[in-house]
Parts: C-alpha cells; sequence; structure tokens
C-alpha cells in the first residue's frame, strides 16, 4: 500500500468574483521513503496541493472533492482531534519562510521540545536529548548553544534548518516541503538539500517538495509532478520527465531556463501568460499559448498512462 | 572597446550607530566599545565597456547591491573613485546620474502603487526637462511599445498588472531617461521562469537596439552565465575572481567561485553527488583575518588567515584573489594558471 494516495482532489476558492478552481482533479501516490517533487510556476496550485494535504485551507477556499489517502485512512474524513494528531507527527509541514513557522518569542529548545512533548510523553530529558539529536541531523553546528537562542538571533539557513529539524524530530512518515530553499543563498540551499536527501534515505520518511525550480529537484526527487491551472498535467520519474517531457508545457518550461550554451541568442519564452484561475479558458489550460493545439483541446485532456508515465495532452510530444 | 564606467578602490563603510547610553559610558571609561564600523564593500575596482554586459555574482551580503547602488548614484562612496564616460563621477550628482538607470528586484516594492503608469514612467523625464508635459502621452506610448507593452495600459495602476508587466514598466521607467548604463539588481530574481525569459529576452533586444551597457547584479548563476559577457565574483566585500563568463564557468579558479559553481543546481549537469560548501557567509561586522573566505576554504593554509591575497591577474584577462595561485605559480607550473591548481571533481563543466 502506498504510504499517500491522493485521488480526484479539487480545491476550490469562493470568492465575490466566481469560484475559482485552484485544484481540478489533481491525483498522485507516493510511497515510503520516496521524494516527490511538485513543480509549477506562481499561481499553479503548487502550495494548495501542500495546504490541502495538511487540511490548512482556509475560508473562502475548500477543498470540494476527492480522497486523501494516507496508510489507507481517508484524511478527508478525518476529525480536527485526529488531524492534530497528525500533524506534527505523521505529516509535517516546511514553509519557505522560516520566521513564518517559528515563534519569535520561544526559545528553539523549547519550541522544538514542544513539538515532542505534544504528542508524546516522554521525561523533560529525553525531550531534550531528542531536541539535541534533531538539531545536530541538519547540521546545526553547537546543537547545545543553538537551544537557547532565540530565531531572530539564527541567520536564514540555520532558521530553515531549525524548521526542518522540527518538522522531522518526530520522525514523520511525510514530510511537505513549500519552497524551502527559495530565500537562501546557493551554498546553503546545496546544504540543505544534501541533508535533507541522506536524511529522506536514512529515516524511510516520504518528502514532497515543492519548488518553482525545476533544477532543485532534478537531484533530489524520484517523482515529478509539473502543475499548471490547478492541474497536474505531467508526472513521471524525474530524470524521464527532464530528459524528454511529453506535454508542451513542461517542454517549455524546460527551454526557458538559461543556460550557457544559449549565450547571446534568444531564449525561447512561452508566449502568453498564465491565465487567472477565475477565468481560465475550456478544456487545456494552456490551448491558447501551445503551437500544437487544435479544436480537439477545446475539451478538458483526460490522463493518459503510459507504463510510469502520465500527462494531460491531446498531442504529446515525442 | 572603449571604458564606459570605471571604479577605483571604490569602498563603502557603514558606521553602526551606538544608544547615547553606551556612548556616555565608553567616555567617562567604563566602557571600552568603540564605535564599529562595517564594511560593505572594500576597493572594488570594475571596468565596464561600451554595450558589455558585466554579471556581479555573490551571496547576500557580499555587497553586491551596495556596489550597484553607488554606481547608480544612490549611495555615496566612502572612498575610491568612479568615472563615466571620461568624467569624475564620484559624488552623486543629479545631472550626470541620469546616464545610469536602475532596474530593482520586487516590482511590487519599486512602483508607486498610488502612480498610473504614465505618471511613473514620465515624472522623472518631465522633472528633468527631457520631455514636455504635453508630450508626455506619446512619450509614455513610444516606450511602453518598446518594453513590449500596450500603450492604452497607461492609465492603469500597478496592481493591475503581473509581475512580469509590472517589471516591464520598471524597465521603461529607466529607460524614459535615455540612459548609456543600467544597473539590474536582481532585476529577474522574482519572476517566474517563463516570464524571466521574457524580461532577459527584453534586456538582449534593449542592448542591441539602443546600445545598453548593463551592470548585471544576480545570485542565479544560470542566469548570469546566459547573459553576461564578464562576470565579477564578490565575497564579503570584495571582488575574488573576474574574468571573461567562458573562463569563470570553465576554469573557476577561487576556491569560492568553485564552490558556487558547484552547489548551484542545474539541469544540464550530471546527478553527482558532492559535499556542498561548509559554513556560511561570516559577518561583516567581524569579518575574519586574512582571506576572508579561508573559514570555509577546503584549501586553506596557515598563510590565509594571516595574509589578504590581492586580486593579481592569472592569465589574460583572469583575476583572482588567492594564495593558491601564488604557490602553484612559484612550484614553477607555467600552465597552472591556466590549468587550475586544485583539482574539482564534482562539476561537469569542470574538466
Amino acid at each position: 500500500m502506498a504510504l499517500l494516495e491522493v485521488k480526484d482532489l479539487v480545491t476550490e476558492f469562493h470568492t465575490e468574483d466566481g469560484v475559482a478552481k485552484a485544484l481540478d482533479n489533481v491525483s498522485f501516490t507516493l510511497e515510503r521513503g520516496k521524494v516527490l517533487g511538485i513543480v509549477g510556476e506562481s499561481g499553479s496550485g503548487k502550495s494548495v496541493t501542500a495546504f490541502s494535504l495538511m487540511n490548512l485551507v482556509d475560508k473562502p477556499g475548500k477543498i470540494a472533492g476527492g480522497e486523501i489517502l494516507f496508510n489507507g485512512d481517508n484524511l478527508r474524513l478525518a476529525s480536527a482531534k485526529r488531524w492534530s494528531e497528525l500533524r506534527g507527527d505523521r505529516i509535517a509541514m516546511v514553509f519557505q519562510d522560516p520566521m513564518m513557522s517559528l515563534n519569535p518569542v520561544m526559545r528553539v529548545g523549547a519550541q522544538l521540545g514542544e513539538t515532542v512533548a505534544i504528542h508524546n510523553k516522554l521525561p523533560k530529558a529525553e525531550v531534550e536529548r531528542r531536541v539535541f539529536e534533531a538539531l545536530k541531523r541538519v547540521g546545526i553546528p553547537a546543537p547545545l548553544e543553538r537551544m537557547r537562542a532565540y530565531p531572530h538571533e539564527l541567520s536564514g539557513g540555520m532558521r530553515q534548518r531549525v524548521a526542518i529539524a522540527n518538522a522531522i524530530i518526530n520522525k514523520p512518515d511525510l514530510i511537505i516541503a513549500d519552497e524551502p530553499t527559495t530565500a537562501l543563498d546557493v551554498t546553503i540551499q546545496a546544504q540543505i538539500l544534501y541533508e535533507m536527501k541522506h536524511l529522506a534515505r536514512q529515516t524511510g520518511t516520504a518528502l514532497i517538495w515543492i519548488t518553482h525550480d525545476i533544477s532543485v529537484v532534478k537531484d533530489l526527487a524520484d517523482d515529478l509532478c509539473v502543475m499548471y491551472a490547478g492541474r497536474i498535467i505531467e508526472r513521471g520519474a524525474v530524470a524521464d520527465v527532464i530528459r524528454d517531457p511529453q506535454h508542451p508545457y513542461t517542454r517549455g518550461l524546460i527551454d526557458s531556463l538559461p543556460h550557457a550554451e544559449n549565450h547571446g541568442k534568444r531564449l525561447y519564452s512561452i508566449p502568453g501568460a498564465t491565465p487567472p484561475l477565475l477565468s481560465l479558458p475550456p478544456g487545456c489550460s494552456f490551448a491558447p499559448r501551445c503551437s500544437r493545439a487544435q479544436s480537439t483541446c477545446n475539451a478538458t485532456p483526460p490522463v493518459f498512462k503510459l507504463e510510469s508515465r502520465e500527462h494531460r495532452c491531446f498531442f504529446p510530444l515525442g | 572597446m572603449t571604458t564606459m564606467l570605471e571604479t577605483h578602490d571604490l569602498s563603502k563603510s557603514f558606521s553602526m550607530k551606538r544608544s547615547s547610553l553606551s556612548r556616555a559610558a565608553s567616555a567617562i571609561g567604563l566602557s571600552k566599545q568603540a564605535d564599529s564600523r562595517v564594511y560593505a564593500v572594500n576597493e572594488v575596482s570594475l571596468s565596464v565597456s561600451k554595450g558589455e554586459v558585466l554579471g556581479l555574482v555573490g551571496e547576500s551580503g557580499c555587497g553586491k547591491s551596495t556596489v550597484g547602488r553607488m554606481i547608480a548614484g544612490l549611495l555615496p562612496a566612502t572612498s575610491g573613485t568612479l568615472q563615466f564616460d571620461g568624467k569624475d563621477m564620484t559624488k552623486p550628482s543629479v545631472d550626470t546620474h541620469l546616464n545610469i538607470q536602475m532596474v530593482f528586484q520586487n516590482p511590487y516594492a519599486s512602483l508607486n502603487p498610488r502612480q498610473r503608469v504614465d505618471q511613473v514612467i514620465s515624472e522623472a523625464a518631465i522633472y528633468h526637462g527631457l520631455v514636455e508635459k504635453k508630450n508626455a502621452q506619446s512619450f509614455v506610448a513610444g516606450l511602453l511599445k518598446q518594453v513590449g507593452l500596450d500603450p492604452t495600459y497607461a492609465s492603469r495602476f500597478p496592481h493591475q498588472f503581473s509581475g512580469g508587466q509590472r517589471q516591464r514598466i520598471a524597465i521603461a521607467r529607466a529607460l524614459a531617461l535615455n540612459p548609456k548604463f543600467i544597473v539590474c539588481d536582481e532585476a529577474v530574481s522574482a519572476l517566474d521562469v517563463s516570464v524571466q525569459a521574457q524580461i532577459l529576452n527584453l534586456f538582449m533586444d534593449l542592448r542591441e537596439s539602443q546600445g545598453l551597457t548593463y551592470l548585471f547584479i544576480s545570485h542565479n548563476l544560470a542566469v548570469v552565465e546566459y547573459i553576461a559577457d564578464r562576470v565579477a565574483i564578490m565575497y564579503l566585500g570584495r571582488i575574488v575572481e573576474l574574468a571573461d563568463t567562458r573562463s569563470v564557468f570553465a576554469r573557476p579558479n577561487h576556491p569560492y567561485t568553485q564552490a558556487l559553481i558547484a552547489d548551484a543546481p542545474r539541469l544540464d549537469a550530471k546527478v553527482v553527488e558532492h559535499r556542498p560548501i561548509q559554513g556560511e557567509l561570516p559577518s561583516p561586522l567581524n569579518p575574519p583575518s586574512g582571506c576572508t573566505f579561508h573559514p570555509r576554504c577546503p584549501h586553506a593554509m596557515p598563510r590565509c588567515s594571516q595574509e589578504r591575497p590581492p586580486l593579481v591577474k592569472i592569465s589574460d584577462g583572469h583575476w583572482s584573489a588567492c594564495h593558491l595561485n601564488d604557490a602553484a605559480m612559484r612550484a614553477g607550473e607555467a600552465t597552472a594558471a591556466e590549468e587550475q591548481p586544485i583539482t574539482m571533481l564534482h562539476h561537469d563543466q569542470v574538466n
């Protein structure tokens, strides 16, 4: 049984101007100990996916349909009490901005200790030992000293490590990380990616890594989902998707990346702009920007499956 | 090629304001704390030729934006000189600095939300007498077309635009003063990949049509490798390496540059396990002695903590500030500088 199975998840936002379908029949599975990358541009629904999985979608948004099976348990039916048992213990989340997830008036050690103590009845010394271990695991030097520090006394990279330590401390089955390295410097990002990769391998924790930068997940993830306007438009093993993308949007995204070979030449850019969720074109929402689009694309493309790959395109590449 | 912009030993330090109590305490001898200064930029010497794109790369806090701001005249330099088109511009002055305009990272913050687009774009040009108020409408329409926006957008407010469109407005505003030189401070960092490609293309088009010269400040190595002709790498307020783009990426000399290139995620690199460089950028308030990179450097020698390596020419057009070059050269390896004094294992671009 897969650790996480998401089936036809729909999340909507009911606004004054109409209903925005932020997630439109999103389905994927994640095995224990595997890393799933979710890539997309602003407004594609990648963060809403994370928030929906954590049941953190606030009004005017709501999960309108679908199933989230976690260890076979349908989380859509879970009570508030069940959710507070799950969150921070079995499913943990790392946000983009660690200042958002850390309490500024609590010492690092106390915050992490709280995460442990809420879910386990343990003697204080054991809680502290676990906090120390978690901080050490994420590569924080002098963990004992850092436990006495407040978040503002730490650098951005250290704060994000603390947030990650907070996520791994109860050895959850699943960690959802939403752009966790986007605000960090290149060398710090590399350190955190390196450590996460090893952590996932050692602990068997499954990881969902959400990013706008496909090259970040290239070495980290096993599978990759590409999102566009609320739909997963392509899914497959990360190397396959990057080497030979089937959806024209994925191809466009990869071709838009600047690199040395196109120095001095014009970069490929996808014509047009991402459509607003409130006025999505009918059928395939990428069709108006797509050079392969035909009248067929006015219908919503179903998920086409071939072996381990999936896409939603009537006229796939290659 | 003619030199358009030249800085010589440009430095900027900021003094840390202390509380009056703390100052009083030192005055009566209760405290030994002296006024502290942060040296944000130290002795930066750069030259940019006409029509060139110089990339300025480094991590947060390395001083790259401060260099950009000094060049654009937004910050006075503490010491050093700045020459533009042969004229001294060390002291920011309105008239001469019209030639240098700036495009900022966040188009949500750099545009006045209460001004309509036509005002945003024409305000400075009208103020400086480059265009008369009655001609402003056609002037703005021309600029909007130039940056790929519909001229009918002139009466809208910034919030009605997407991030990419706003950045185009910010570029139109910079172009309104007919500049020769544009400082782009992380100008594409906040944009989505597909929008980033459009804006990079716009910069390239403008470079050709307007003969513009750019200082392109970015932390994104892929973007710099794509757009820049030459690259300067900064670490803790100093330039540690400077060379044409091809050499920097094919044969990075300074250990910091090597780490930066190896650690940057890229699509075209093979999957290689490597241990990223450890540690973080030290505080500029209390920089390490000698070479400021030595606490993180995998090749540090005793000398590195005592003596700061000068920026020296290691091959034609390639400058680097590392003691290893010295050792390599002294050892008589004639081609050492060309071929890398130290081995780098983990990047397929590095031979």
